[in-house]
């Protein structure tokens, strides 16, 4: 089957704008401004059964549907600050399908009746920044963006805004609080942006993926999408898959596929062959899903499926361990990872990320005991439902899973037991000083 | 010199993304601008940059403290910054790192004897299915270097070393 | 806000304003929910989550959206995740635990968290015993240690934020209630946050650091000992102050402050002052104070304090010790045979009992009593100031504040705050200034003018477009009239324009209207009700006169006058300090510092507030009203010199204004919000709560209906300087070099500074001067040397003297500027 959001891998030169006219491209929102009203944009995209690509799910058009039309003007803010580790999805479609994108974001705007339109990438999209700005010239210029759009009266302006190395900017208030010059630290929630969000207005934000889909959408009908995937996840889902296989990158998939299929079919199996472990499949924040027993990979990959098994499809970057793979070690780079990352806003994260970290530390280096592995266990359900944002609640995952699903690994780790391959290569200096 | 008279279309182009009376939006497209040259921002630059959008030189040193890719201090002219977050690591970025800091004879966070390279180690940057990579930071923006082994790495340096700039790929 | 909700907190049936957030209403109803980032003057932010409480809220039927019953009782559904206090705002039927098991779990793992890289250091700490997070670490923290004493981190003990308030890295929680008042309250950002995570700090890149005149209150909301002030700082332990109740003295705003005293050895083991605090009165300064009223106490304890009655023998002896009875008949003798040669010179900041025993002795010896003020205007403050119950923190949407020939910032830094708060809540600003001003951000109009046409600007306010509409607009309007450029001509004509304007529109005799007069000191406006007068030519009343000069050092403000008082008749000085003034007295009074005495100042919103003593008298030093008693009975003038409130009750039977007043009203105290300085220290921060009164409002003219005739403002026109002058404006300055602040001296350097004059870099430039550069100044006769400061929001025809600044500006004037050496 074709592509649905990569359709580059489809059609070489896609982000060329007279290619990708060619190829329908601006239809869906040239029919939309100048033959549909706003609301019922939002409801194809509501019965299309989108639900948000960025990791929490959320149906999209509903989202749309939550705007507050008392106040104005609104805004639509893509969220391009793919930061999350695992996850390398946005770019690939930025970079291959960027018009696309662009054209779902044109299509939110329209729905939500927003004349502005603002792309929020992570800093070190720099490149991408500046190529997506050509984009954007290329599309004012062929009158798909600018002052009174197709003879009608809707006007409608898009721009790039470069984060500058914060992973927190990817929660969508710390993303609103960047883009208005501010440290990128999240607000309190409620109010959620659809009532209170940028600059104080009405504002929707969604994930570079979730927009991609949408033209799509417009053009073949809610029902041709609601189609693919499953009841409780529809369409397809780009899979970004990394970790010990052996051909790693993003695939795109109907929901529902299996990990089996993901790893083996599409991604060319573990590397040297090796059993699969575990498995991540929301990038660093999410839980270890262990695959002690092979059927668990035959588990069908939706929201709902993936959550029987202690875990969330989350943004699907699915980071694949094999036996290699000391927990322990795993949850070192997490949590070191969370502690660099947390806005030190809340405490339990600011405090928590640290002293997780330093007993994380302790244990790997070899001169923690069980005793600290109890420790990190409490501080983490410590860290868990008290933090201002889910970044709090991210940085314990991995911890809790891993010392829940994995004891052996940490008890190895406090005990001078032989200790798994990679482990001991990556710490020569420190292993020879043991023995 | 001030920013704006050095790169008046520039400041004015950023400035035109945001509404008027949001000018403080601008502040972190200005401040790349304004770290530009000198590859980080001095105190003269902070000051320029607060006066344009019209906040004080406390709010701008508390971004500059926030966001790792605005930097207070000089350092090489390239930042060399490898990914050694998790995924990356399972792709064998750290030998490739320790590998790098022995041919280059520093640690990481160290500045080669030149001046030319600070070799630092970031989280992720969304490149996970091209480890081992890195980013360089440097006088012409950000660029990616992805599936990259130490050779090739070398070459690349001598090459900037050479030519002063990045190479288009 | 009038709409009630009731909801239910710890099984307590609350009715509180809708709007208000859960921890605010707990406190209504005499709950204690722990809090840190929170402020009741801050915006909620939710950082800290040590107000973590479990919250339940009636649950709807999805269908029919009714509330669901169950066994007839709404039926309640909590959330899963403890839910912040602060953030959460009141709803009907609400249920909120805050000492559920779950709650308080929740609770104590926030203090944990805290005091993973907390020093606690609690014993050399100065927040100690007054400290939140200690508080609440006895009730909610762990009793020991989970975390590695050796990995907590190590950090700055001893940062200096600017020169009055020091930071401890390591004692600091990170809640940014300091951020956010200079942010919200204050209005500039001059303190941040540096880095992120675990390495936020506080930082601060203003030069000087932390260049705020209200610096020292965030060491009051801070809820650790992160931030002291530089002369509090180790000085004593809470546990040991004793507090007495005062009202500050060194601006007309009238700040309701405590003094803490403790006992020292420096003092022979009595009481001395060591530190200033606020005292809370939300009609005057809410809980904030200055840091000029905060650090320039230091004068009351000075060296040069007058300890003994002094008299000389004749003009060229020394003064030698005499007793009080000596002393005031020599003085008495003197004055009473000078007539209406007699001339009383007081200053401002004397306590209403003490000028209105001065006015009487004048009146009934024959002679003259003037205040000693380059300010004139105050004969219609007096008729026309603001009504009674007038109250900054109810001016909001409405209300349009005039502020006129005014640096508020600097004249009165806390009216400054409560102009901004009334802006926040609606009230349209309008500036009126030949110079750019603090304020000016915050105005919704700014008029420029040059330095001579402030009269005219007033007299056509409501003329100009919207401007003019935005005050004709207005339910309520306020003006401050300043004397920025001016003399005691120039305000008494700007006074005058000001009160038509606001007598056309019928802006007087009611709250929240009418006229205020941006005095020097803190009692002016006292002095104006007695009648006192003032003059611009002080040389010429003075002249071969018998001189009573009290609390005033014309001398060293203005050297001229040291002739005229060594030509003077005779001249009595009574002062709390040795001056350059007491060195040409025949006769030197020693009169107690505001500290040592009880009394009565009356503020610029016309507000008698009452002081009372805290420490005991220095030497042989006496209160002012009753050293003048004592002069006058031996003249046979009968004044209240023993109880002051006696004092007080003879001046309101004479001075119509304070008719109805007496010091049990003024005492009288009300419920205020927020509720601060109880236990619980974390709410509302060592602020002190105003158990001692909140003072009462004079009436106006207006409001006894009486008819108020004005006089004709006419217009000053400047002198033009020639081709080489600039012509010479005096402006006020918070950090004045007056000899209150002086003594305060090592501690406020950095304010300070050296005496200064600023001009436009291109009058500069035309003058071959240079910022930074060491100059003379000369304008009629006086001349002195300063430092230039560029400064280019004056006019390229002007430069700014500041008045105390060592040599004596009376009003505009042509100054010639010659340059000494130059600066490297
Ligand atoms: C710590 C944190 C990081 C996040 N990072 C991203 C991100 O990089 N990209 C993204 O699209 N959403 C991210 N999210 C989710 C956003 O907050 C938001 O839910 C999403 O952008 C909504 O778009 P969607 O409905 O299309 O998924 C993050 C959330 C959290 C709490
Ligand atoms: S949970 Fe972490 S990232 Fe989120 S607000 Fe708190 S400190 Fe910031
Ligand atoms: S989070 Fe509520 S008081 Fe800090």
């Amino acid at each position: 089957m074709s592509y649905i959001v990569l359709r580059h891998r489809d059609i070489p030169d896609l982000n060329k704008l007279d290619i990708y006219q060619k190829n329908g491209g601006f239809a869906a929102f040239q029919n939309a401004v100048t033959k549909m009203k706003p609301n019922e944009v939002t409801d194809v995209v509501k019965n299309s059964g989108l639900r948000g690509r960025g990791g929490a799910g959320f149906p999209t058009g509903m989202k749309w549907s939550f705007i507050d039309n008392k106040n104005w003007p609104h805004y639509v803010v893509a969220n391009a600050d793919e930061s999350e580790p695992g996850t390398f999805k946005d770019r690939e479609i930025m970079e291959g399908n960027p018009f696309q994108f662009l054209e779902g974001l044109a299509l939110a705007c329209y729905a939500v009746g927003a004349n502005v339109g603002y792309v929020y990438l992570r800093g070190e999209f720099w490149q991408l920044a500046a190529a997506l700005d050509e984009k954007l010239a290329e599309m004012e210029k062929a009158g798909i963006l600018g002052d009174k759009l197709f003879g009608g009266d809707y006007s409608l302006r898009i721009y790039t805004h470069l984060g500058a190395g914060a992973y927190i900017c990817g929660e969508e208030t710390a993303l609103l609080e960047s883009l208005e010059g501010k440290r990128g630290q999240p607000r309190v929630r409620p109010p959620f942006p659809p009532a209170v969000g940028l600059f104080g207005k009405p504002t929707i934000i969604n994930n570079v993926e979730t927009f991609t889909n949408v033209p799509m959408i417009l053009a073949n009908g809610a029902d041709w999408y609601k189609g693919i995937g499953t009841a409780d996840s529809a369409g397809v889902k780009v899979f970004s898959l990394s970790g010990r296989v052996r051909k790693p990158g993003n695939y795109e998939l109907p929901f529902g596929t299996t990990f089996r299929e993901l790893i083996y079919t599409h991604g060319g199996g573990v590397q040297d062959s090796r059993p699969v472990k575990a498995i991540m499949p929301a990038g660093a924040s999410s839980s270890l899903i262990v695959v002690k027993d092979e059927k668990i990979l035959d588990t069908p990959m939706d929201y709902a499926t993936v959550r029987t098994l202690g875990g969330d499809l989350g943004s699907a970057s699915i980071i694949i361990l094999d036996d290699t793979v000391s927990m322990d070690w795993l949850v070192n780079k997490t949590v070191h990872f969370f502690k660099h990352e947390s806005c030190g806003k809340c405490t339990p994260c600011r405090e928590g990320t640290y002293w997780m970290s330093n007993i994380i530390e302790r244990i790997h280096q070899g001169q923690g005991t069980t005793g600290d592995v109890d420790l990190l266990l409490n501080v983490a359900k410590q860290i868990q439902g008290k933090c201002l944002c889910a970044l709090g609640e991210f940085s314990t995952m991995a911890v809790v899973t891993g010392i829940e699903r994995f004891p052996e690994d940490f008890k190895n780790a406090v005990s001078p037991a032989p200790l798994p391959a990679l482990y001991v290569k990556k710490n020569e200096g420190m292993d020879t000083e043991r023995v | 010199m001030s920013l704006v008279q050095k790169y008046p279309k520039e400041v004015k182009q950023i400035l035109s993304k945001y509404p008027p009376e949001h000018k403080r939006s601008a502040v972190m497209p200005l401040l790349y601008l304004a770290q530009r040259e000198e590859g980080y921002l001095t105190k003269a630059a902070m000051q320029d940059v607060a006066k344009i959008v019209g906040i004080t030189e406390t709010d701008i040193a508390a971004l500059v403290g926030f966001y790792t890719l605005y930097h207070d201090k000089k350092e090489g002219k390239y930042r060399m910054q490898v990914c050694t977050d998790l995924p990356c690591a399972l792709r064998g970025a750290e030998q490739f790192m320790e590998s790098l800091c022995s041919k280059l004879g520093i640690q990481v966070g160290e500045t080669t004897a030149d001046g030319f390279v600070t070799l630092e180690a970031v989280t992720c940057l969304a490149a996970c299915d091209k480890a081992p990579m890195f980013q360089t930071q440097g006088p012409d923006g950000i660029k990616y270097h992805e599936n990259m082994n130490v050779d090739r790495t070398m070459e690349l340096i001598s090459v900037l070393r050479r030519s002063g700039r990045e190479v288009e790929k | 806000m009038t709409n009630q909700v009731t909801l239910t907190i710890d099984g307590q049936q609350v009715t509180v304003p809708a709007g208000i957030g859960v921890v605010d209403a707990a406190k209504m109803a005499g709950i204690d929910i722990p809090v840190f980032c929170h402020h009741p003057k801050l915006e909620p932010v939710g950082m800290c989550r040590m107000c973590l409480v479990e919250i339940g809220r009636p649950m709807r039927d999805r269908a029919t959206g009714q509330i669901v019953m169950e066994n007839d009782a709404p039926k309640i559904q909590f959330l899963p995740k403890l839910e912040t206090a602060c953030t959460n705002k009141v709803e009907e039927g609400m249920v909120v635990l805050s000492q559920s098991a779950k709650a308080k779990d929740g609770q104590r793992g926030t203090v944990e968290f805290l005091l993973t890289s907390h020093p606690l250091d609690c014993p050399i700490c100065d927040k100690g015993g007054e400290c939140p997070l200690q508080n609440l670490t006895m009730a909610h923290g762990p009793g020991k240690s989970r975390f590695l004493f050796d990995e907590k981190l190590r950090l700055g003990k001893r940062v200096p934020l600017g020169d009055l308030i020091v930071l401890d890295q390591e004692r600091c929680i990170q809640c940014a209630r300091c951020i956010r008042f200079q942010d919200e309250i204050v209005g500039d950002s001059v303190l941040g946050f540096d880095d992120r995570s675990r390495s936020t700090r506080i930082i601060t890149f203003s030069e000087p650091g932390f260049d705020s005149v209200f610096s020292g209150n965030t060491s009051d909301i801070c809820p650790v000992g992160a931030l002291t002030t530089r002369d509090f700082r180790f000085e004593a332990r809470p546990w040991e102050l004793e507090s007495a109740a005062s009202i500050c003295t060194q601006c007309p705003v009238g700040c309701n402050i405590t003094l803490n005293t403790r006992r020292e050895a420096r003092a022979g083991g009595d009481f001395v002052v060591k530190r200033v605090m606020p005292r809370q009165n939300e009609e005057v300064n809410e809980i904030w104070i200055c840091d000029k009223g905060r650090f320039a106490h230091h004068y009351t304890d000075s060296k040069k304090r007058l300890t003994q009655p002094m008299a000389r023998k004749g003009k060229s002896e020394k003064l030698t010790h005499v007793s009080w009875d000596e002393a005031t008949k020599l003085a008495a003798d003197r004055f009473s045979t000078a007539k209406e040669n007699f001339v009383v010179l007081a200053s401002g900041r004397l306590a209403n009992e003490d000028l209105f025993n001065l006015k009487s002795l004048a009146d009934q010896a024959g002679g003259q009593a003037y205040l000693y003020s380059r300010i004139g205007g105050g004969e219609l403050t007096t008729q026309l100031g603001v009504g009674a119950d007038t109250n900054f923190g109810k001016m909001g949407k409405g209300t349009t504040i005039v502020v006129v020939a005014s640096d508020l910032y600097q004249e009165a830094p806390i009216w400054y705050l409560r102009v901004k708060q009334a802006v926040d809540r609606g009230a349209t600003l309008i500036v009126l200034n030949p110079r750019a001003t603090k304020l000016d951000q915050f105005a919704s109009f700014v008029v420029r003018y040059a330095y001579g046409d402030e009269v005219k600007e007033i007299r056509d306010l409501d003329r100009k477009k919207e401007v003019g509409e935005a005050f004709k607009q207005a339910e309520n309007a306020v003006i401050l009239f300043g004397s920025d450029g001016l003399g005691v001509e120039g305000t008494s004509n700007l006074a005058a324009a000001c009160a038509k304007l606001l007598q056309d529109k019928g802006q007087v005799g009611k709250p929240n209207n009418g006229l205020i007069g941006v005095w020097e000191r803190a009692n002016d406006q006292g002095a104006w009700e007695m009648g006192f007068q003032v003059t611009d030519d002080l040389a010429g009343v003075l002249a071969g006169k018998s001189i009573y000069v009290v609390g005033a050092n014309p001398v060293g403000d203005d050297p001229k006058l040291a002739e005229i008082l060594n030509g003077a008749a005779f001249v009595a000085v009574q002062d709390v300090m040795e001056t350059e003034t007491t060195e040409f007295a025949d006769v030197v009074l020693p009169a107690r510092a505001f500290t040592e005495r009880e009394g009565t100042l009356t503020s610029g919103e016309r507000r008698v507030q009452r002081f009372y003593s805290a420490v005991p008298p220095t030497g042989e030093a006496r209160p002012d009203f009753a050293i003048t008693a004592q002069l006058a009975s031996h003249i046979g003038i009968v004044l209240e010199g023993t109880s002051v409130s006696a004092a007080f009750d003879r001046l309101v039977g004479a001075v119509k204004s304070f008719e109805g007043l007496n010091y049990a009203k003024i005492s009288e105290v009300r419920p205020q919000w927020p509720i601060v300085g109880r236990g619980d220290m974390y709410y509302g921060g060592t602020t002190y709560e105003n158990t001692m009164g909140l003072g009462a409002h004079l009436t106006g003219a207006a409001e006894r209906d009486e008819k108020v005739s004005l006089p004709r403002a006419h217009r000053e026109i400047p002198p033009r300087p020639k081709h080489n002058e600039l012509l010479a404006v005096p402006v006020t300055r918070l950090y004045d070099r007056g000899t209150t602040v002086m003594k305060s001296a090592d501690l406020l350097r950095d304010r300070i500074g050296e005496p200064f004059i600023a001009l436009h870099p291109d009058a500069a430039k035309n003058l071959g001067l240079e910022g930074g550069q060491l100059v003379n100044i000369s304008f009629d006769g006086v001349s002195g040397d300063a430092v230039v400061r560029l400064d280019d929001t004056v006019s390229v025809r002007v430069v700014l003297v500041p008045r105390e600044m060592g040599f004596a500006i009376h009003e505009p004037v042509p100054a010639e500027i010659r340059a000494l050496e130059k600066v490297a």
